[in-house]
């Protein structure tokens, strides 16, 4: 059963690892910062707070969101970015980590908020 | 970029989300549901691994780096579970997850290049 689901997530991992190297290949970097690695990640913290709020925990969040969307995201490019980044240009690479953590932290609480299942009138 | 390497790093980034999963429910076995030890130990273990392959082994650095380690590591679900413990009232846990595993994903990373390059 773990197997399965482990096939499931690697399946998704595959799609959204491949989405995130072509987002690479359509955006360049822009003055050594890694744009397309900074969009991957905000996006999908964005998208996985959409799907937290929005589907219950089945293999299908289990593809979509555990398999793609952590697959589309990465960490280790981010903060390998930021080391690299810093040596040469330190207050771009502070702004790049920064900016990355506070947008990709409102991005997830946007997704989880906005598409939340309202229950029962206002909140 | 080939095809095939593009197919091989995709291919390999399965791989690596697929131990991300399996490794996450060893460690939250192993530490409880409180904290997310799990992804914050996957992020690190991951930042360190590519600067060790960044600094010594460039060649392997798309298929491992970008595609394993890219498939091993997440972002997006830190942010959720850092959003996830702030809404839960664990204020320190929550700025913890998100500054915490930030500045030592860095350290480690910074450690990572520095072995790598002097392998």
């Amino acid at each position: 059963m773990i197997l399965v689901r482990a096939l499931i997530v690697a399946a998704g991992g595959t799609l959204g690892v491949a989405l995130r190297m072509l987002l690479g290949l359509a955006i360049p970097d822009v003055g050594g910062l890694p744009v397309s690695v900074l969009l991957a990640n905000v996006l999908g913290a964005f998208l996985l707070g959409v799907l937290t709020a929005r589907l219950p925990a089945t293999k299908r969040r289990l593809f979509l969101g555990t398999g793609i969307l952590g697959g589309f995201t990465t960490y280790s490019a981010f903060t390998v970015g930021t080391a690299q980044l810093w040596t040469a240009q330190p207050l771009l690479a502070a702004g790049y980590a920064l900016g990355s953590l506070v947008l990709g932290i409102a991005a997830a609480a946007a997704g989880l908020h906005l598409f939340r299942r309202e229950r029962g009138g206002a909140r | 970029m080939s095809p095939l390497v593009f197919l091989l790093a995709a291919l390999a980034g399965g791989l690596g989300a697929a131990v991300r999963y399996l490794v996450d429910i060893g460690i939250a076995r192993l530490t409880g549901p409180r904290f997310p030890w799990g992804v914050f130990l996957i992020n690190l273990t991951g930042s360190f691994v590519l600067g060790l392959i960044v600094g010594g082994l460039p060649e392997a650095a798309f298929v491992v780096g970008t595609g394993f380690l890219g498939g091993y590591t997440t972002f997006s679900t830190a942010m959720l579970d850092t959003v996830a413990l702030w809404r839960d009232g664990e204020r320190r846990a929550s700025a913890f997850n998100a500054v915490g595993m930030l500045l030592l994903g860095v350290v480690v990373a910074f450690a990572g290049l520095a072995v790598g390059t002097a392998l």
